[in-house]
């Protein structure tokens, strides 16, 4: 039976703006609505936007739903005290693995939503039912159906007044915003979540609203010269940020930290027992996760071989950059590499030079080469 | 689609022009170079290189993905476009005026077995 291609409220737009259409985790997505180099830059220097619909947001409410949080997240969502605050962490598996990557808002302590990637949300659903178990806490997916969202995020150094200039009357509860925290606003139709969030670098916001007022927003963003963007320039900016990709920089057999996200894993409460806590203690470290810079012509990808003189690595998501003009990467390499060493990588028959370097090249459209 | 009816194209979107001194001028096509996306990467084989029609000899990368190009006939490579390496995007502007290699062919009745214009537009 052919499996269904699924198609986000925002379908429609998509092709009016000109997008090549792609199959991406079983959604049909645009690519790019021209050219992918123009819209990465147009990210980096003014404003674009791009539909993450696909994306999963899950409401929890509860009154044990902090507890549950605090057993099923490897961050520790007890930091969060400020309404609308957002936390980004990894959900493990008992071994340690990383079974997806998401950003959790906290709003009280007995409610939260989580934002998930698309690929992994019945996996993620079904792993989070699994564990409800004497907890008192409710899950709504809310990606179908009546009450599903649509999910838009506005992102570059105009991003965010450009959107208040769309939507003038959340100007107020927008602006208000600090970077990583949400704020719930009234739309027409329903709630509306506005986050000062993101997946390329820049400034901006991610902005859930009711998948009827999709369409609206878009066109209200376009009319203030916010560019469509798509999948591939959304690649190329969050690779030149840094930030990782699930099923290609991480997956269930990796660890945070073979994934460069030790950051992510709160150890600060010792009584706190979070799943795959215990096995992360055990994992012995071979790899460790690092950007790799291509100091000649051609271009890294994905599982090319590293050479190093402490033994080989992989290529986990490479690139060439706009912003710099060359050609970066995400690598698994073996834990004795440090920055700044040189290393080979192999790509097609010859193998050539590479500098191991910090995991974030651009930031706030500056390179930190 | 642009497919100009004075040239040669084969099924894997590589055109073919037979110039006067018998030699033959190869690029991509404007299908293949939108297919591909914005070209940033051209490896192009070295002059005084044998090759069998149908071999991988040159490889474009796009932001996306990396993709061979093969020989369309058999024959040495008599030169190859260094100004187009230079600027890979040009590839994207005017994929007919920004030829990849020239090929010296050894066996000339491989030409006949090319695409003609509306052949290949066909087979798109």
């Amino acid at each position: 039976m052919p499996q269904r291609t699924l198609r986000t409220p925002l379908y429609s737009a998509h092709l009016a703006a000109g997008g090549r259409m792609v199959d991406f985790a079983g959604w049909e997505m645009p690519i790019h609505y021209g050219s992918q180099i123009e819209e990465h830059h147009a990210v980096r220097r003014h404003a674009g936007m791009f539909d993450v619909s696909h994306m999963c947001a899950i409401d929890l409410v509860g009154a044990d739903a902090t507890a549950y949080l605090r057993r099923l997240l490897a961050n520790d969502v007890a930091r969060l005290a400020t309404p609308g605050k957002a936390l980004y962490s990894c959900l493990l598996n008992d071994d340690g693995g990383i079974i997806d990557d998401l950003i959790v808002y906290f709003f009280t302590p007995t409610r939260y939503r989580l934002v998930v990637n698309a690929g992994t949300a019945e996996k993620d659903l079904a792993w989070l039912r699994t564990h409800l178990a004497g907890f008192a806490v409710e899950l709504t997916p809310r990606r179908e159906g009546e009450t599903a969202l649509a999910m838009i995020a506005v992102q570059g150094p105009e991003a965010r007044e450009r959107f208040c200039t769309a939507v003038p009357a959340a100007r107020g509860a927008a602006m208000a915003l600090i970077p990583f925290q949400a704020a719930e606003w009234q739309g027409e139709k329903g709630d509306w979540m506005i986050a000062r969030t993101g997946y390329t670098g820049e400034d901006g916001f991610e902005i859930s609203l009711p998948a009827s007022e999709a369409t609206t927003l878009w066109q209200a963003l376009l009319a203030v010269g916010v560019k469509p963007c798509g999948l591939g320039a959304r690649d190329t900016l969050r690779l030149e940020a840094g930030m990782n990709l699930y099923g290609q920089d991480m997956d269930e057999r990796i660890s945070p930290y073979e994934a460069g996200l030790r950051w992510t894993v709160d150890l600060k409460d010792v009584a706190r027992d979070f799943i795959g806590k215990s096995a992360l203690a055990r994992r012995r470290l071979t790899h460790q996760f690092h950007g790799l810079l291509l100091l000649e012509r051609g271009v890294l990808r994905a599982h090319q071989h590293v050479f190093t003189p402490h033994g080989e690595g992989e290529v986990t998501s490479g690139t060439f950059s706009p912003t710099l003009n060359q050609s970066i990467a995400l690598a698994r390499l073996p834990a004795d590499i440090a920055p700044g060493s040189e290393v080979g990588v192999e790509i097609r028959d010859k193998r050539l030079k590479a500098r191991v370097v910090k995991p974030v090249f651009v930031r706030h459209g500056i390179s930190l080469l | 689609m642009n497919t100009p009816t004075d040239l040669k194209y084969t099924a894997s979107h590589e055109w073919i022009k037979p110039e006067a001194d018998g030699t033959v001028t190869i690029g991509i096509t404007d299908h293949a170079q939108e297919a591909l996306g914005d070209i940033v990467f051209l490896e192009l084989p070295a002059a005084g290189r044998v090759l069998k029609a149908g071999e991988a000899c040159a490889v474009v990368e796009s932001v996306k993905a990396a993709s061979d190009i093969y020989a369309p006939v058999s024959g040495e490579i008599v030169d190859s476009n260094t100004a187009a390496t230079d600027a890979p995007e040009s590839v994207n502007v005017g994929p007919y005026a920004t030829w990849l290699f020239r090929i010296k062919p050894s066996n000339p009745a491989e030409l006949d077995a090319l695409l003609d214009a509306a052949a290949y537009a066909a087979s798109l």
